[in-house]
């Protein structure tokens, strides 16, 4: 495993009597690529400005490179940030933008010129230097962004949302180009966002936030396919999510029935949650099956179709290249570690 | 009937144009007169030009006009601004009511400000002078430079700021670097009626000056009794030095904006 590079130990904080982080724990690696994920207000972008030094925790510890930072201004700590909407100085062309640190540093004109020109390079935008910024597409005032970060040579690089205001095509794109300049220059990555597809395609470590906790830290394998609670397992993707009953290790019930599973670890008989991914899911004739059940609604998604089957317990969805006409009587089934078991949440 | 119209409506603008600028035009026609009469117009000279140079009531009068025009609008930009950058962070209701507040002295009648600061400086046993007259200028023009910078600082992005200062520009670099090249045009505006509301103000400077402290306005309404010539070209060389200043205001940003597409 690589050094420690940042450690949050259980920051707090309030904005007018709304808790926005409650106890955050944290430990960030160097040239880790983690994504902060959660739905808005759950205290991922306070997280990170916390990080950056534009806000101060009421209780907790920031640590960075073995320093505790929470007293150093933003303009001392050794980390640069990629704002949402960029934050890009619309009086000064792209040179000058993505300068600015440099100039600030006091810099040699022609270091300055060296430095910028390779940065440029790095981002796609070569030539672009005496452009104004204004007159710049999205996708490039992102790049100009992140290239203004990264020409300071940060330890670490803070994105908040960086991809927000792009359409869909260029939002794949910029993955794509993200990652490659983080695995280029070799620091670490702390993002910021809400699209869970974006945090899992890109990160190396998802921490997802609700309500200012962290509900699961993981590889974005762990989380998708083992998510510790019906939050994270909804936020991550569509699931079917049942109340159960874990027997004992590798055995659960459900609706029912008992199921084998790989899940150990619980109390036997604790009250669980389960989840079936729709996507493990399939459709059989009835007499193969674990569930039976009867197709009620059929929507064609184009690679595949998603189908709910009902029965006497609940309503299954199920994605399946497949088709299945409303009204056949089918049945579901899946395999052993297809079945997630996961703490019930507490409301 | 079409072009009737327009000749009508030309005509009226002349008219407007004529009611505006004929008191200005007369003064300053009257100025080169030859004879001490300010109705009949007896010959050219510059005789006038020459006692208005002499005079040193005049001298000191524009003196303290343009170096209270000067210091307040400087003391009042600077002031005005950063509390226009300091509300723009705080909370909606306080910055309601200051805004709100801030508009009272610009809607208030002068006679009441003027009235209210002469009770304060006498409570306050300030001897009346150059002094009272300078802070009073301050504190007049102050909420027209809050007024104009202020709509320019809320439409920055409230990262802007965040983000020189994670480049490393401390507070004032970035104040200095990337706020106020933003709302120039704010400052600037506020700059432009700061002095034109100095130069212009006589009811406040009458009742807030003392011990003989007199600017151009206070002059020349305590001298009307012995009204000469003399007035019209103190009005003439004022008049030019003003449209010598927006002739530069306008031209200067035309010229910059063709250099910069030449290049």
């Amino acid at each position: 495993m690589n050094k420690k590079l940042v450690e949050l130990k259980n920051l707090t904080k309030t904005f007018d009597d709304l808790q926005v982080l409650k106890g955050i724990d944290l430990t960030i690696y160097e040239n880790e690529f983690l994504t902060l994920l959660g739905p808005s207000g759950c205290g991922k972008t306070t997280t990170l400005r916390i990080i950056a030094g534009f806000e101060e925790q009421d209780g907790g510890e920031v640590w960075f490179d073995g320093v505790e930072i929470s007293k150093l201004p933003p303009y001392k700590r050794e980390l640069n940030t990629v704002f949402q909407k960029y934050a890009l100085f619309p009086h000064l062309d792209v040179f000058d933008n993505i300068a600015f640190g440099l100039n600030i540093k006091k810099l040699d004109k022609s270091v300055i010129k060296q430095k910028v020109e390779k940065i440029l390079k790095l981002v796609g935008l070569e030539g672009f230097g005496s452009r104004d910024v204004t007159s710049l597409s999205g996708g490039q005032q992102q790049r100009v962004a992140i290239a203004r970060a990264l020409v300071n040579e940060p330890k670490m690089l803070l994105l908040d949302e960086p991809l927000g205001a792009l359409d869909a095509k260029l939002r794949k794109e910029m993955q794509i180009e993200l990652k490659k300049i983080q695995k280029e220059v070799g620091i670490t990555f702390i993002y910021v966002t809400h699209d869970q597809e974006e945090a899992l395609s890109m990160s190396d470590t998802v921490v997802v936030m609700n309500q200012g906790v962290i509900q699961q830290i993981g590889t974005p394998i762990d989380i998708y396919n083992e998510p510790e609670n019906r939050f994270v397992a909804t936020f991550i993707g569509e699931s079917n999510i049942i109340e159960g009953n874990m027997i004992r290790d590798c055995l659960v019930s459900f609706d029912g029935m008992e199921f084998d599973c790989v899940d150990k670890g619980f109390k036997d008989n604790e009250s669980v949650e389960v989840v079936l991914r729709p996507e493990d899911l399939d459709i059989v004739e009835p007499e193969k099956a674990k569930i039976k059940g009867v197709v009620k609604s059929v929507v064609f998604k184009g690679v595949h179709y998603e189908i709910i089957v009902e029965n006497e317990h609940r309503e299954y969805l199920i994605d399946t290249t497949d088709y299945f006409p409303v009204g056949r009587n089918v049945g579901i089934t899946f395999e052993t570690e297809d079945v997630h078991v996961m703490y019930k949440m507490e409301y | 009937m079409k072009k009737s119209k327009s000749i009508f409506s030309n005509l009226y603008i002349i008219l407007v144009f004529a009611i505006m600028y004929a008191p200005i035009l007369i003064s300053m026609v009257f100025s080169f007169n030859s004879a001490r009469s300010l109705a009949k117009f007896e010959g050219f000279s510059l005789k006038w030009y020459q006692e208005l140079l002499a005079d040193r009531d005049i001298i000191s009068a524009v003196t303290v006009s343009l170096t209270i025009a000067v210091i307040a609008t400087a003391v009042a930009t600077v002031l005005g601004t950063i509390t226009a950058i300091g509300l723009s962070k705080n909370r909606k209701i306080v910055k309601e009511w200051l805004l709100t507040i801030n508009n009272v002295p610009i809607m208030n009648p002068d006679i009441v400000t003027a009235i209210g600061l002469m009770i304060l400086f006498s409570s306050m046993k300030i001897e009346r002078g150059y002094f009272t007259m300078l802070l009073a200028h301050i504190a007049f023009c102050t909420p027209y430079v809050i007024t104009s910078v202020y709509p320019k600082v809320k439409n920055l992005d409230p990262n802007l700021a965040n983000a020189a200062m994670d480049l490393g520009a401390t507070p004032f670099t970035a104040l200095t670097k990337v706020i106020v090249p933003l709302i120039k045009p704010g400052i600037v505006a506020g700059i432009l009626l700061s002095f034109t509301m100095s130069i212009d103000d006589f009811v406040i400077s009458y009742f807030v000056s003392g011990s003989g402290v007199k600017n151009i306005s206070y002059y020349i309404y305590t001298s009307r009794t012995r009204q000469t010539p003399k007035i019209n070209a103190l009005s003439t060389v004022v008049i030019v030095v003003i449209v010598a200043i927006i002739l530069l205001i306008n031209v200067v940003p035309l010229i910059k904006n063709r250099k910069k597409k030449e290049n």
